[in-house]
């Protein structure tokens, strides 16, 4: 039976509408969605009560696309039409890939980003990605029992601006409103804080499948401050499963092996190292397709030799991020362990021992992500009441540049700055009569932009002829608070104004985004447009409640009575179009209730500066 | 509240080099916690624009007077001098000797690989860039001394480069 509901004493009158947002981690080797339901984060099973979905996907020649566990069972008998580990190739080239030939797939060598080969057509990560999007969408909108508001969806915390951008671009192919993207330990910060009420500087080692991130956290009642993170976005228990691999093939003296034999290989490889975690010594059968029969015993001693110097290669990130945090390892309270991988126990011996406490790990490795991005979803979505939310500060983990005389970098926003940032710089030109300037972003801590990651190139042009050094070119890099960055250059020497803004090149644009929606077989034309009309319904529902919470709150203080008149009209406007049937009507309307509101947002927020350092002011008394 | 107003005006603290890092620290806070897009992850566009110029601008402000270094070139600059132009590269001749000895020093220890010595100079080069701090803080604000007060920064800037120097050094040791 449907409770009436009731506004709390002072509150809007309004019901209070709890608006659907997930937290979801896209992981290498396994993905998850989560949210908050009655204030408490749960992760979302599917109907068999699996929690994980295997990031496995498997393509059909007839279009067919399965996900999860059905595509990983048959991956050995499928290997180069079953896609895993997915994430490792996201905004990656294939000259990125270093030995393209230790994985079991066909790759093309597409512009900004590599594709696979399968039999449904070639993939690009981004559509793969999405893929494991759509089945997590799907399940959270049947489970939660509604259309999402958004979804907050985690990166590794090293992930470069490409990998971000392709993420981005997947959820948005998925058709999830992105709220934000988080870092993975952030989110793994976020709910290990809010379980146990944890004060002061902890550190949270997260090793996945694919990827390592460190990150060194300051815990304070409701604020979550990143010091410093680093990392190693190719990192991760796969690379153990790789090592067990060449082991057994060694040990073996096996001749060349085919795709199926290989993925066959890896299975067992990481089936033993599983192994491991409980047991002293682990075997390994298997009968190889030639004929060739493996049989081996992996004794826990001979996997930590192998793996050794692939532990090491976490802990120089690690010493990293407490430098550039200017801190000791005695002065960290807590470690919190995060990843699937974080269960081997020479990982847990190595890390205790480097911060001389013992980590923690009373949050499930596999689930704390998800639980921390669901939590944040929560917020974002402005579920929870205002004093009963936190502020969250996170940095960008690679320093950003510009690419100088003689190939040098020159750093504009350096590592471990807080988000968003803006800074500028000069630049000068360097001959007569220059009239454009091309420059070439580029992000990395090297000192030789051939060693840094290449964003994006973009050239000035109609600078007014002067003599060299004489044009002040001003380039502003902006970076928004999921991490991603956009450039601006403008000549001021003359106050001709010459600008051009620009997003690193691996992003898709909407138009290709677009046309991959139009490709996709899963929609008829219909679906496509009842999806197109719901999203701007969701859009345009969600700005007039914004908009009437603020004209109750502020209107009578900060508006004219013509001004609250023209707003009020607009939100009718706005709902009229709402209830018709025309998508593109109700996106006018959208936008032209956002240009109504410009000023009155701007007050608003001068009025909320003013108040926060009025209170400021009331506490220090 | 004027979103062009000066650094210190922002977190409606006294215009002076001399601050309480922990009053600083809360106003921050209390700033952020009201424009940080974050807040406005579920408003309108216009919103979410001007929140993240807000959120921009009070992280620069707090980034440039968090840091002593930063801090007193921004005051300087208030008073029109751009201390870090290439007019003033001349150091007074005891602090060039000085510069060339610590130099020498961490040259011979990053050569040595001697991770000891390395730690020593930057403890030596945090207790100089402390004293010069104070000394900074009487230029500044007792005496409105700007010319003697941009020769300061000008020093505590190189101080800073050669502890970064150090630092890199350290972590190229350890990690070969």
């Amino acid at each position: 039976m449907a409770l009436l509901q009731i506004s709390e004493p002072g509150m809007s009158t309004a019901p209070h509408q709890h608006r659907l947002a997930v937290g979801i981690d896209l992981g290498t080797t396994n993905s998850l969605v989560a949210s908050v339901r009655s204030g408490i984060a749960r992760v979302l099973d599917d109907i068999q009560g699996r929690s994980l979905v295997p990031s496995v996907v498997r393509y059909h020649a007839d279009g067919k696309v399965e996900v999860g566990f059905e595509a990983q069972i048959r991956q050995s008998d499928d290997p180069h039409n079953t896609i895993v580990s997915v994430k490792r190739f996201m905004g990656r080239s294939l000259a990125d890939l270093g030995d393209p030939g230790r994985f079991p797939y066909k790759f093309v060598d597409a512009p900004g980003m590599v594709q696979l080969q399968t039999a449904a057509g070639n993939k690009s990560p981004v559509e793969v990605s999405a893929d494991i999007l759509k089945v997590l969408r799907d399940r959270a909108e049947r489970s939660l029992g509604g259309d999402l508001v958004g979804a907050v969806i985690t990166v590794p915390a090293y992930f470069d601006d490409a990998q971000r951008q392709a993420t981005k671009d997947a959820a948005k192919l998925a058709g999830l409103n992105i709220l934000r993207l988080l870092n993975e330990p952030t989110a793994a910060a976020i709910a290990y804080g809010l379980d146990n009420a944890a004060e002061g500087v902890y550190a949270v080692y997260d090793l996945g499948g694919g990827t390592f991130d460190v990150s060194i956290l300051k815990l304070t009642r409701g604020l979550f401050e990143v010091l410093s993170t680093n990392g190693d976005s190719a990192l991760g228990g796969d690379d153990f499963d790789q090592r067990v691999f060449c082991w057994i093939v060694e040990q073996s003296r096996l001749t060349p092996l085919n795709a199926k034999d290989t993925r066959l290989l890896l299975t067992r490889a990481r089936e033993a190292k599983e192994q491991l975690t409980e047991h002293d010594e682990a075997r390994i059968t298997a009968l190889l397709s030639t004929g060739e029969l493996v049989d081996l015993n992996l004794t826990t001693a001979k996997f930590n030799e192998i793996t050794a110097n692939l532990v090491s290669k976490t802990l120089a990130p690690t010493r990293k991020a407490l430098r550039d945090a200017g801190l000791a390892a005695d002065e960290v309270k807590g470690v919190v362990m995060v990843g699937g991988a974080t269960r081997m126990p020479c990982i847990r011996h190595a890390v205790g021992e480097f911060f001389g406490q013992t980590p923690l790990t009373n949050l499930d490795p596999d689930k704390v992500v998800a639980l921390g991005a669901a939590m944040q979803a929560d917020v974002l979505a402005g579920n929870r009441k205002q004093d009963d939310d936190w502020l969250l500060l996170d940095v960008i983990p690679l320093s950003l540049g510009l690419e100088t005389m003689g190939g040098l970098t020159e750093k504009v926003i350096p590592r471990n700055t807080t988000i968003p940032v803006a800074r500028a710089q000069e630049f000068t030109t360097f001959k007569d009569g220059q009239t454009a300037m091309s420059f070439h972003v580029v992000q990395g801590e090297r000192e030789l932009v051939s060693d840094c990651r290449s964003l994006a190139k973009f050239e000035l042009r109609g600078i007014p002829p002067m003599v060299a050094g004489a044009a002040r070119i001003r380039v502003t890099f902006q970076v928004d608070a999921d991490g991603l960055l956009s450039v601006s250059a403008r000549e001021l020497g003359t106050g001709i104004e010459a600008a051009i803004t620009v997003k690193p090149s691996y992003g898709l644009s909407d138009d290709e985004i677009a046309g991959m929606l139009n490709d996709a077989n899963a929609f008829a034309e219909e679906d496509m447009k009842a999806r197109a009309l719901n999203e701007q319904r969701v859009d345009g529902n969600s700005l007039v409640q914004a908009t009437r919470a603020a004209l109750e709150q502020d209107g009578e203080a900060l508006l004219s009575l013509e001004e609250r008149a023209a707003i009020r009209a607009g939100i009718a406007d706005l709902e009229q179009r709402i209830a018709a049937e025309d998508h593109l009507a109700i996106k006018r309307a959208v936008e032209s209730l956002n240009e109504a509101t410009g000023d009155f947002a701007a007050r608003r927020m001068d009025a909320s500066v003013k108040k926060a350092l009025r209170g400021h002011k009331l506490n220090e008394l | 509240m004027d979103f062009h107003a000066n650094h210190f005006r922002l977190f409606d603290l006294p215009t002076l080099f001399r601050l309480d890092a922990g009053e600083l620290e809360t106003a921050y806070r209390k700033l952020q916690n009201e424009v940080h897009p974050d807040r406005f992850a579920a408003a309108g566009e216009a919103e979410k624009r001007l929140s993240m110029q807000w959120a921009t601008k009070v992280n620069e402000a707090f980034q440039t007077l968090k840091k002593p270094l930063t801090r007193g070139a921004y005051l300087l600059q208030l008073q029109g001098m751009d201390v870090f132009s290439e007019k003033h590269t001349a150091f007074p001749p005891a602090f060039l000797m000085q510069q060339m000895e610590w130099r020498e020093a961490v040259g011979d220890a990053r050569q040595a690989r001697n991770t000891g010595a390395l730690d020593r100079l930057s403890r030596e080069l945090r207790d100089e860039t402390k004293r010069l701090e104070s000394e900074l803080a009487s230029q500044l604000d007792d005496m409105q001394d700007y010319e003697a007060a941009a020769a300061t920064v000008r020093k505590m800037k190189f101080m800073h480069k050669l502890i970064e120097e150090i630092g890199d050094a350290q972590e190229e040791i350890e990690t070969v």
